[in-house]
């Protein structure tokens, strides 16, 4: 646009070209990726259903009928009924709450972790960055399982007994799987700021007398984030499997918390004749999985500014 | 009707004129099982304990059966029979390690390292029930070549009676003298008439651990002892390996003291995994030879079984599935240890509470929907032999009611529905191991409590945490660090003296018997002592079944046991495979004897 200086005096009083933030031109160049957009719908439909799905599908999702033991999808059971007969739809949007807020809550805790560890080593440098990274590389070989059985031991009654049973579980499952998933998110970070605070358009700012928290914030950091949503998109995936492995071992929810996991492992036993059972929360699963990452890949290219787009 | 008839009977069989098969026969018609049957017949001197015939053993040389592989979803830890808490660690030590007799899945004993089932006839037994004299088997040697004598029966009494060693099949032996007669005889004596005289040395807690390599260990360092893990037994087949929580090999031992046997070469005992899977890898892919207890909903064993390579076993026993509700309080620590007998549990110890809890679970539905063949509902804790279940004893499903005894006993409703009195909630912890039909249980029961206005918070435990005998881990079912539980008991022996002594308030379980105590409820009761020990000494067989039904009757109606369903073992075995279970002893108590078809 810079370039193009031969407009006309004569329509110079037209009315001024609207000035584009840089969030409306990341929205701009966001809905260009058809798949992110699509997939955005999906989330969000997804999330929709979860919150307000048990408001308008009422039926308990622990009401007990034998008469209607692994029955296939019908108009009284949209998705079918398990072994207890319990219907699977509302046990799917409950176990969706809970699958998507650890998924997510837990995203939040290693990636406010790792950009926090991964931002001041590689603005640090010298001694501070050299004992953050032994940390993360420490972090990283720990053996996690194990360590995992060993927190819950030692916290989970202390906790429960503060803040109740599901909420105890919530915050030690969050933190837990938080605090062990932040290792490559601060790599990444670091590995972006040791590269972009050399760059011109830093030293330009810096020149310009730009203070250090606003270097970092303002310059260095957006342009960091592309890679990084990306991994939190994995990590919301990973999370949410990595409950249904805790579950799995009586460490994480009760086992009548219907959540996703739980819910696939249930019904794995029965997958050669109710198949349904199986698929429809791990068609949950997959389709969020999915859907984040497309969100991610589309973030990814509207937040890097120095990416061309093709309209 | 009762003594004159069957002592009459009982002379005819002497004279000649009824055959053992007959009085059996007549005693079954007559409600007595086989085993007491038979019992009776030796004590008194009729007949030899044992059967003829055990097995239908055929191949006609020692080895060349190739590998056999049985899969144990629950993985043994420690290979050592006086330590051995759980079916799965007394099977594994079972495979190197064998006891002097083991019982018929008819109940008749089974000599393995004596030379003969001891009876009044071969003068093994006295009349007075206050001795058994066992001959042992000669030319019998472990398997690094030292010979078995009557020393190593001495030294294994010596071993398990012995405080600090604390072994779990201490009660077996505390209370008899084991005296060494010769080189291969020795003799149990009794401290008052034992009509129960095969406990010591025999089935799951008899296993004979060689003295030679652990009198070093037997003390309060028996724990450190490598033999432990590497065991030097008598048995057909003669250790390799072992990773405790995984596998276990063993190969065929070439002197074993049995002609022709064993017939497999090698043997792999795998465990891990889950019930489900184990099912899976023999009747459905046929990878394994042998599944351990099948618990697996019936359904799809059945749909397993429709592939046509393999067979599901059911023999019935003395196995039950049962909740306990916890006396003692779970959540105050004294001395360093919770669910302490000095403390008394809040909501249980009000007889209402525990009468509710007994009405809302719904065996029926169990017995349908989820363990069908392999759990039909009970009223019941000592099912078998027929001879000792009560008929006294009901079951009822009925939440109205539960409500109503609630309602009476003043436990009213909180604004969140549940139920409280001064200050205390009916809100439990639930805990069991990991187990679909278990899950399924706690589901249903869950649903029917709430509608009582009891909450179950439910805790499931991976069975290699929950039946371990791991001293450190809170999680185990022997510690009960939760309100109630549930799990399967069985009855090792044909006979209810060593399976009922789990509510006698000397096997409390607790820290300072490292948690080793079999009245895990850590129900205490004087009345039960009593007639226990009352029972311990009755010859009088009549007498002695009214007393076990008078225990069963109480500990039942105190409802701090539940009993759900029976349980017999529902094992999966590959068609070709002719394994020797019984139902009262563990599943390797014969693997000398088991082959395949060719």
């Amino acid at each position: 646009m810079a370039g193009s200086t031969l407009a006309s005096a004569t329509v110079s009083a037209a009315a001024p070209r609207p000035r584009i933030g840089p969030w409306q031109e990341a929205w701009r160049r966001f809905r260009k990726h058809r798949l992110a957009v699509i997939s955005t719908g999906v989330l969000g439909a997804l999330i929709l259903a979860v919150v307000i799905g048990p408001l308008v599908w009422t039926l308990p999702i622990d009401e007990i009928d034998f008469s209607a033991q692994l029955q296939g999808p019908s108009w009284a059971h949209p998705l079918g009924t398990d072994d207890l007969g319990q219907d699977l739809l509302a046990r799917i949007l409950y176990g969706g709450r809970i699958s998507l807020a650890v998924g997510f809550a837990a995203m939040a805790v290693a990636i406010f972790v790792g950009v926090l560890v991964g931002a001041i080593a590689g603005m640090a440098g010298g001694a501070v960055d050299a004992a953050l990274m032994w940390l993360t590389d420490l972090f990283l070989s720990l053996p996690q399982l194990p360590l995992l059985l060993l927190i819950i031991y030692l916290f989970r009654d202390t906790l429960t007994a503060l803040v109740g049973l599901e909420l105890g579980v919530f915050i030690m499952v969050v933190a837990v799987i938080g605090g062990f998933r932040w290792m490559p998110a601060a790599r990444l970070v670091r590995a972006q700021f040791l590269s972009l605070r050399e760059k011109e358009f830093v030293e330009a700012a810096r020149a310009l007398g730009a203070s250090r928290p606003r270097l970092v914030l303002r310059h260095i950091l957006p342009n960091a984030l592309g890679p990084v949503i990306v991994a939190a998109s994995i990590d919301v995936a990973a999370a949410i499997i990595a409950e249904s492995t805790l579950s799995f071992l009586g460490l994480g929810f009760p086992p009548d918390v219907p959540t996703w996991g739980r819910l696939l492992f249930d019904a794995k036993d029965n997958l050669d004749f109710a198949p349904h059972w199986a698929l429809f929360p791990g068609a949950a699963i997959f389709l969020t999985v999915l859907s984040i990452n497309y969100i991610g890949d589309g973030l990814r290219d509207a937040l890097d500014p120095r990416r061309i787009i093709s309209a | 009707m009762y003594e004159d008839d069957l002592r009459q009977m009982i002379g005819r069989v002497q004279r000649g004129m009824l055959s053992r098969r007959g009085f059996v026969k007549r005693m079954a018609a007559l409600g007595l099982t086989a085993p007491m049957a038979t019992q009776l017949l030796a004590i008194t001197g009729a007949a030899p304990a044992a059967a003829q015939t055990s097995s239908a053993y055929r191949p006609t040389r020692r080895g060349g059966g190739g590998q056999l592989k049985i899969l144990y979803w629950q993985a043994s830890t420690l290979l050592n029979p006086h330590f051995g808490s759980g079916t799965t660690n007394q099977d594994a030590s079972r495979v190197f390690y064998e006891p002097l007799a083991g019982w018929n899945t008819d109940g008749t004993l089974h000599p393995i390292l004596a030379a003969e089932v001891p009876s009044i006839e071969n003068r093994g037994l006295t009349e007075d029930g206050r001795s058994v004299t066992w001959k042992l088997k000669r030319g019998v040697k472990w398997h690094d070549g030292q010979d078995f004598s009557a020393d190593d029966v001495v030294f294994n009494w010596e071993y398990a009676k012995n405080p600090a060693v604390a072994a779990v099949t201490s009660g077996s032996y505390r209370d008899v003298n084991v005296v060494k007669v010769d080189d291969y005889t020795v003799r149990v004596e009794f401290n008052q008439p034992t009509p129960f005289w095969a406990d010591a040395f025999v089935a799951a807690v008899g296993g004979i651990i060689p003295k030679h390599l652990f009198k070093d260990y037997a003390g309060a360092n028996a724990r450190d002892a490598p033999t432990n893990l590497r065991p030097v037994g008598t048995s057909a087949y003669k250790f390799v390996s072992f990773a405790p929580g995984d596998n276990l090999r063993a190969e065929l031992n070439p002197n074993y003291h049995l002609d022709n046997r064993p017939y497999f070469d090698t043997l792999e005992i795998k465990g891990g995994g889950d019930a489900v899977s184990a099912a899976r890898a023999v009747l459905q892919t046929g990878d394994y030879d042998y599944a351990w207890n099948m618990q697996v909903e019936d359904a799809i064993l059945k749909r397993l079984e429709a592939a046509g390579r393999g067979k599901v076993n059911i023999v019935d026993g003395g196995g039950i599935e049962f909740v306990q509700l916890n006396c003692t309080d779970p959540n105050q620590e004294v001395d360093g240890e919770r669910s302490s007998i000095k403390t008394e549990h809040p909501a249980f110890r009000d007889p209402a509470v525990r009468q509710a809890m007994a009405l809302l679970i719904d065996r029926n539905a169990l017995e349908q929907f989820i363990y069908g063949r392999g759990g039909p509902a009970t009223a019941n804790f000592l099912n078998n032999p027929p001879r000792f279940r009560s008929p006294n004893m009901r079951w009822e499903f009925s939440i109205q009611k539960a409500n109503d005894v609630l309602d009476a006993a003043g436990w009213a409703r909180g604004g969140d529905g549940i139920r409280a009195k001064n200050g205390v909630r009916l809100k439990f912890l639930f805990q069991t191991s990991v187990n679909a039909p278990r899950q399924r249980t706690q589901a249903i029961y869950k649903q029917a409590a709430q509608r009582a206005g009891i909450e179950l918070e439910l805790k499931s435990v991976t069975a290699s945490v929950f039946f371990s005998s791991d001293v450190a881990n809170p999680d185990t079912y022997t510690k009960l660090y939760a309100d109630m539980q549930m799990y399967t008991t069985t009855m090792p022996q044909a006979d209810p003296e060593r399976f009922m002594n789990q509510y006698t308030s000397a096997e409390v379980s607790s820290k300072a018997n490292n948690w080793q105590g079999r009245n895990i409820v850590r129900w205490r009761n004087a009345e039960y002592d009593r007639i226990f020990s009352e029972a311990q000494g009755e010859l009088d067989p009549v007498k002695r079944a009214a007393l076990f039904i008078r225990m069963n009757d109480l500990v039942v109606s105190s409802n701090h046991i539940i009993p759900l369903v029976k349980r017999p073992t529902v094992s999966a075995s590959l068609n070709t495979l002719h394994p020797v279970l019984s139902a009262w002893d563990g599943t390797t108590w014969l693997l000398s004897d088991w082959w395949r078809d060719a």
